[in-house]
């Protein structure tokens, strides 16, 4: 099996080196988080992921977890996994320190997040659910709610879920039926099924507590009649301890093409006992706090993996000897080259790695607009940081899922056979990373979210968050002698983005459906403008250092090589979606419904 | 009691150590330090001693740069209660080091002095035993086991052949084998609590022990790399190579 090393040369560089990281701790309520604590927070947690929850990936894949009288068991090696997790600290280390979390700034918690998802997106899964139930209950629920729930859920002692999607009703919730009935002691009753809950019914704690869409009986049609319910597995006592088992059960187990050992439930819930979170008919809000949050989070989960198929495809590609180098033999003591010789090979590695530490750096950004958004004490900077975060997130959701989707794709090429078999892991990254571009909102609907909410929110405010810096920047640096052979494509590709803007807008206008139809092309194009911007930035900081005495391991050299590997053989592609936007949706929609 | 424990910090055993262009030591640049495997060991067995109420203080000590810092910090992370950097950025040999820790056992009078029983990067093996030479303390090297009762510490030793007990009179030096326990992994509050912790700063002059260096490095060289084996025809051409070529028979 393919081993993992936690990327954390290049995390420092991200976050420190181009995101400035160590300002972090000027933002109140960040004052501990200096570099000498957060490096030795990502080194422990690097050791964590590769030790503890890597040797388990594809175990867990191989066994998933199984079904049987309404009990739900993980494979082999999770439960002892999850307490090591949570003896650490790790499932609160993003949490509120009022209810015990460790407060870790988003800039930090996001790189450890993705060495999870590259350790083991399975295991991620049941306390990134957590954390989502954590955020609506501590965002919206009221202060007894959460003194009872939130100690526990953010000390990894109880976990969470998020029951949303029914069997008739996914994307669209304003379809769902649970019902939830008053009761006359302030509680309320809720009956329906709920299917797809992750980590709905599992072995690793001792609680579950599930927060709940459903609809009052005064509730208006659609999502504007929608409330959001605490239910917890079991009932607590008066001493805050699991006591009667509640009337929800988990009905089976789904059987999935990937993320074998996160078990994904359908939750039956009958006439149980449950709690209204914030205000009646406004559970869409609460629920899309943790929306949000979920989709950066998801989108970490595409480069997790694909940093961890990287990893596979490097190694073997040194070690796998076969065939000789076109332009001669290299290496004459062996019966063959290593295939890393051969341009195609080559080609596919560095765009593995193109796309990792592009998106790296795309994560980075986002998390730091957060955490200003959350801590920076003038309310100007937090507004401007909570536009740049709302036009971001369908952009990393889906590129980042989509990039990891072709880079897991890629590591399997380059392993040919060997990467198809199970045996070394490699197919199961495909697999896993597949769910990504699927789960918390379909690319589909990211790309829709993008082009009919993001881009007219605020008169277009939102999206002179992203313009604005990109422009300047161009600006600044296109006639710099060195940063010119970066910043001229970025240029190029920022013309075809403002072009495709504009006819997006215009002729969406006019017909929703030629919106719809670019929508994807056009969250993609932007999307690689973005990573585009930040490697010229990378190159900014790096081309000062190459050749150096910080440049002894060659750092430096191979991030500006692989920006210029980006620039000329990846955002290319800008010009072919450029095309396809321009040309309209004319042929799309034009074809007859009868003739598919 | 208290116990001192020493820590080094040594280049990462994951690291592919790489000789320098002059041959005058390995590449150091840009490279990732960590703990001495084994002095993490050893910190993990005064942590336990004191979890089990035998200890009522740990203390963590380092030799070396003002990076060594980092390498505390993670000694107080696992649970160390403050800890001492002698500071230096010159080189310093096992019986420079000892003669340190002596220094600082006859300060902090300490019943337990734990060691790795050797440091990744030299592989001496040396420190433990010649601070227990310079301080006239029993000492017990290779502990595989370590038991406190009666005022004395019985080590389990791992020796050729099998393991030997010894009892040791209190305070005495213990070193650790890699078999005594496995480190846990520091959480989260333990780390940034760490960061509170006290860690005190001494200059290595102010310890009087002059650490100048008794052996001189004349070169550092990679191990030859192996050549390619060579096919020969038949059992009396392979003899004739062991015996004229590679004249071992």
């Amino acid at each position: 099996m393919a081993s993992y090393k936690a990327p954390l040369r290049d995390m420092r560089f991200v976050l420190f080196e181009l995101m400035g990281g160590d300002d972090l701790a000027s933002l109140p309520g960040y004052e501990e988080f200096t570099r000498d604590l957060i490096d030795p927070v990502l080194e422990e947690a690097a050791k964590v992921c590769e030790e503890v929850l890597h040797p388990l990936n594809r175990s867990g894949d191989e066994e998933g977890c199984t079904f049987e009288n309404g009990v739900v068991r993980t494979p082999k090696g999770f439960i002892e996994a999850y307490k090591t997790f949570r003896d650490g600290g790790w499932t609160s280390i993003a949490c509120d320190p009022a209810y015990g979390g460790q407060g870790l700034p988003k800039s930090v918690n996001t790189l450890v997040e993705e060495m999870i998802c590259s350790a083991n997106l399975s295991f991620g899964m049941y306390p990134g659910l957590s954390h989502g139930a954590y955020v609506s209950l501590h965002g919206y629920g009221s202060d007894e709610l959460k003194d009872a729930y939130l100690p526990k859920m953010v000390d990894g002692t109880w976990s969470g879920t998020m029951c949303l999607t029914e069997p008739h009703c996914g994307t669209d919730l304003g379809l769902l039926r649970t019902k939830a009935v008053p009761q006359d002691d302030g509680s309320y009753k809720i009956t329906g099924t709920k299917i797809f809950i992750s980590a709905g019914e599992h072995d690793l704690t001792e609680n579950i507590i599930h927060l709940v869409l459903a609809r009052l009986p005064d509730a208006p049609k659609g999502v504007k009649g929608i409330s959001l319910f605490l239910v917890p597995k079991f009932m607590p006592d008066s001493d805050g301890n699991p006591g009667p088992r509640n009337g929800v059960a988990c009905g089976s187990i789904e059987h999935k093409m990937g993320i074998k050992a996160s078990s994904t439930c359908v939750m039956n819930f009958d006439d149980a006992t449950g709690w209204l979170i914030g205000q009646p008919h406004k559970g869409m809000q609460a629920m899309f706090a943790m929306m949000n949050t979920e989709r950066l989070s998801v989108g970490i989960q595409g480069l997790g993996l694909a940093e961890a198929s990287y990893q596979g495809a490097v190694t073997y590609a040194r070690e796998r000897i076969q065939g000789r180098s076109l332009t001669g033999v290299k290496h004459p003591d062996k019966a063959a080259d290593p295939i890393i010789v051969h341009p195609d090979v080559r080609r596919m590695l560095l765009t593995q790695r193109a796309y990792v530490e592009g998106c790296r750096a795309l994560g980075a950004w986002a998390a730091r607009a957060l955490d200003l958004q959350k801590h920076h004490t003038d309310p100007a900077v937090q507004e401007e940081n909570e536009e740049f975060v709302a036009l971001i997130t369908p952009v990393i959701k889906a590129l980042m899922t989509d990039l990891g989707f072709e880079a897991t794709n890629l590591g399997v090429q380059v392993f040919g056979g060997h990467g198809f078999i199970r045996e070394h892991g490699m197919e199961q990254y495909v697999r896993d990373c597949r769910i990504a571009q699927i789960y918390e909102g379909t690319n589909g609907v990211q790309a829709l979210d993008l082009v009919g909410r993001k881009l007219p929110a605020k008169a277009g405010r939102n999206l002179r968050r992203f313009f604005h810096p990109v422009a300047e920047y161009i600006e600044t640096h296109v006639e710099d002698d060195t940063m010119g052979e970066f910043v001229q494509p970025l240029a190029k590709a920022f013309v075809r983005l403002q072009q495709a803007t504009a006819q997006v807008a215009r002729a969406g206008m006019a017909n929703p459906d030629e919106a719809g139809a670019a929508a994807t092309d056009y969250l993609r194009l932007f999307g690689l403008t973005a990573l585009a911007y930040l490697w010229a930035r990378m190159v900014e900081v790096s081309l000062p250092k190459v050749g150096g005495a910080d440049d002894s391991d060659g750092f430096y050299t191979a991030k500006v090589n692989t920006a210029r590997f980006y620039m000329e053989r990846v955002l290319p592609q800008t010009n072919g979606l450029f095309a396809q936007i321009m040309a309209g949706g004319k042929s799309i929609m034009a074809f007859d419904e009868a003739a598919f | 009691m208290k116990a001192l424990v020493a820590i080094k910090r040594v280049v990462d055993y994951n690291v592919k150590i790489r000789v320098k262009a002059d041959q005058s030591g390995v590449e150091t640049a840009n490279v990732k330090y960590s703990a001495n495997p084994f002095d993490e060991i050893a910190v993990e067995e005064a942590v336990r001693l004191k979890e089990a109420g035998v200890v009522s203080e740990v203390v963590a000590v380092s030799v070396g740069p003002a990076a060594a810092q980092e390498t505390l910090r993670t000694a107080l992370a696992i649970g160390a209660d403050r800890a001492i950097l002698v500071q230096t950025d010159d080189e310093v040999q096992p019986l420079a080091v000892a003669k340190i820790l002596k220094h600082l056992a006859e300060a902090e009078t300490p019943d337990l002095v734990i060691l790795g029983k050797q440091a990744i990067d030299d592989d001496s093996n040396q420190t433990g035993q010649m601070l227990a030479a310079l301080l006239g303390w029993a000492q017990g090297t290779f502990a595989s086991k370590v038991v406190v009762e009666g005022g004395k510490v019985l080590v389990t030793r791992e020796i050729d052949g099998g393991l030997e007990t010894v009892a040791l009179t209190l305070p005495a030096v213990v070193t650790t084998d890699l078999r005594l326990n496995e480190p846990r992994y520091a959480s989260l509050p333990n780390i940034m609590k760490a960061k509170k912790k006290p860690l005190t700063v001494v200059p290595v002059a102010e310890t009087g022990v002059d650490v100048a260096p008794r052996l001189t490095t004349l070169k550092v060289e990679e191990p030859a790399k192996r050549s390619a084996g060579v096919k020969v025809a038949d059992v009396a051409a392979l003899v004739d190579k062991l015996k004229n070529e590679a004249k071992v028979i």
